[in-house]
C-alpha cells in the first residue's frame, strides 16, 4: 500500500493500463480492505445477516469511495492542511446523503433495515483511509479506480459472510428459500430424508458469527499467503 | 380529601413521577454500558477498537477521550437536530436531510476545538491523549451515538446520559480487550491466526458473553419496585 502511494506520477500513460488493472484487482485479494488493511469492520458486521442487505451496502460503499476519491483528488491541491479533514468529511457526508435519499426513494424496506448504517458510511474507515492514503497523493482518474477496487474488495467479503450467515442461519439465499421444514422451501426437510438432520443455526444470526467468519477468512488467507502473517 | 392527596403528591420532594424519571435515566445508562454496548452489541468503533487495543495503557487513553467527546457531542447534536433541523427549529421547516453533514461537521469541529484547548491548558493531558484525538473524528461510535439518539427520540437528559453511558461502554470493552491481548501474546496461537485473526475471534466471544446480559431488563425493576 505504501509503495503505491509514493509512486511517481508519469505523463502519457494508457487510459486503462497495467497499473489501473492492479489497482482494481489488488484489493480483491492481497490488499483486501477488511482482511488485510483492517478498514471498515463496523458496518461489515452489522449488515451481513442477509445477502440483499450486504449487496446494497456494497454498492453504496463502492459508489461513495469511488466518487469521494475522485472529488478529493481533484481538490487536493487547493485544500489547506489544517482543515483537510473537515473538507473531506463534508464531501463524504454530501455523497452519503445522496445515497441515503436515493435508497429511501428506490427501496424503502431495505432503507428501513439498514437504518443508521447507511449514515455510518461517512465514518467508514475505508473511505477515510483511501482518501488519506491514496487520493491525497494521486491523480483523479487513478484515485477513482482505486476507490472502485477497494469498494469491490469490501463488497466481496461482505457478500461471502452474508451468504454463510443467511444460508445456515435462515435456510435461504438472497431471499430464495432453499432449505427448511415447510413445503415453501426448495428442500423440504420433513419429506426429504437425506436432509432431515438440518436445523437452522441460530448462532449464525447473532452478530458474533460475523466476527468468527471474518476471523476464519483471515486464517485461511494468511495460511495460504505467508507474506501477510502478522509477526508481532 | 382527594385534592389534598394530589397536592401532597405534587409538592413532595420525591414525587413518584420524578422517581420514575431518575429510574429511566439509570436504565438508559446501564443499558448503554452493558446491554447495548456500542462495540460488543452494535460493532461500532471497531476499527480503533482493534487497532488501539494492543496495550492497556493506550486503551485507557483512547477510552477516556471517547467518553469525553461522546458525552459532549451527543447533547450538542441533540440541540442541532431539535433547534435547527427540526420542524420546530429556528428555520421553521424540516431540514433533517442535512443531518449527516451537520452532525459530522460538528463532531470534526468539536474535536479540533478540544484538541486546541487541551494543548493550551493541559500539556500533560495533551501528551497522553494527543494522538487519539484526531482519530476520534472518524470513530463510528461518535456519529453512531448521535444517529441512535435521533432514532430513539431521546430528550436532552436522556441523550446526555446515553452519550456518557456509551462512552463508558466503549472504554470497558477496549480495556478488557487490551488486557486479554496482552496475555495472549504468550500463548501458542497458530501463526496464521496471530494478531488480527485471534483478535476477531476474541471479540466474537466477548460479544457472546455480553449477549447474556440482554435478558436483564433494568426498566422492569425500576418501575415496579
Amino acid at each position: 500500500m505504501a509503495e503505491i502511494a509514493t509512486q511517481v506520477e508519469q505523463e502519457k500513460e494508457p487510459f486503462f493500463g497495467k497499473k489501473e488493472r492492479k489497482l482494481l484487482t489488488d484489493p480483491l485479494s492481497d490488499n483486501n480492505p477488511i482482511t488485510v488493511q483492517v478498514l471498515g469492520i463496523c458496518s461489515a458486521l452489522a449488515v451481513t445477516t442477509l445477502v440483499n442487505k450486504a449487496f446494497v451496502m456494497a454498492i453504496a460503499v463502492t459508489f461513495v469511495t469511488a466518487m469521494s476519491n475522485f472529488a478529493v483528488s481533484f481538490l487536493r491541491k487547493g485544500m489547506p492542511k489544517q482543515i483537510r479533514m473537515i473538507v473531506q468529511l463534508v464531501v463524504v457526508a454530501f455523497l452519503v446523503t445522496l445515497v441515503e435519499l436515493a435508497l429511501k426513494a428506490a427501496n424503502y424496506p431495505i432503507w428501513k433495515e439498514l437504518s443508521v448504517y447507511i449514515g455510518l458510511i461517512i465514518t467508514n474507515c475505508i473511505v477515510m483511509g483511501r482518501l488519506e492514503a491514496y487520493a491525497m497523493a494521486n491523480k483523479p482518474w487513478r484515485s477513482f479506480v482505486d476507490g472502485i477496487g477497494n469498494g469491490l474488495g469490501y463488497g466481496v467479503i461482505l457478500i461471502i459472510v452474508a451468504a454463510f450467515r443467511e444460508l445456515f442461519g435462515k435456510g435461504s439465499l438472497a431471499g430464495f428459500q432453499i432449505i427448511g421444514n415447510t413445503p415453501d422451501y426448495l428442500i423440504d426437510t420433513t419429506k426429504n430424508s437425506f436432509f432431515s438432520w438440518y436445523m437452522p443455526n441460530n448462532m449464525m444470526v447473532i452478530p458474533a458469527a460475523a466476527l468468527f467468519l471474518i476471523g476464519s477468512i483471515i486464517w485461511i488467507q494468511r495460511s495460504k499467503n505467508q507474506n501477510l502473517v502478522d509477526v508481532s | 380529601m382527594r385534592n389534598a392527596m394530589c397536592r401532597a403528591a405534587h409538592t413532595s420532594y420525591l414525587s413518584p413521577h420524578t422517581f420514575i424519571k431518575m429510574g429511566d435515566l439509570l436504565n438508559i445508562f446501564i443499558k448503554s454500558v452493558f446491554i447495548e454496548n456500542m462495540v460488543l452489541a452494535y460493532f461500532l468503533g471497531m476499527c480503533s477498537f482493534l487497532a488501539v487495543s494492543k496495550s492497556v495503557k493506550t486503551a485507557i487513553g483512547l477510552g477516556a477521550a471517547v467518553v469525553f467527546v461522546l458525552t459532549l457531542t451527543v447533547p450538542i447534536n441533540w440541540f442541532i437536530n431539535e433547534k435547527i433541523l427540526g420542524p420546530n427549529g429556528i428555520f421553521g421547516m424540516d431540514l433533517t436531510f442535512l443531518r449527516f453533514i451537520l452532525f459530522i461537521a460538528t463532531i470534526a469541529a468539536f474535536v479540533q476545538l478540544v484538541e486546541m484547548a487541551v494543548e493550551k491548558f493541559s500539556p500533560s493531558l495533551y501528551n497522553a491523549l494527543g494522538i487519539f484525538l484526531p482519530l476520534i473524528t472518524v470513530n463510528c461510535s461518535i456519529l453512531g451515538g448521535a444517529l441512535f439518539m435521533v432514532a430513539r427520540e431521546y430528550n436532552l437528559a436522556e441523550a446526555t446520559t446515553f452519550g456518557f453511558g456509551s462512552g463508558i461502554g466503549f472504554m470497558v470493552a477496549i480495556v478488557v480487550m487490551a488486557a486479554i491481548r496482552e496475555k495472549i501474546r504468550y500463548s501458542a496461537v497458530p501463526p496464521a491466526l496471530r494478531g488480527l485473526g485471534i483478535a476477531f475471534l476474541l471479540t466474537g466471544l466477548m460479544g457472546i458473553a455480553f449477549m447474556s446480559l440482554m435478558g436483564i431488563n433494568p426498566g422492569n425493576y425500576m418501575t415496579h419496585h
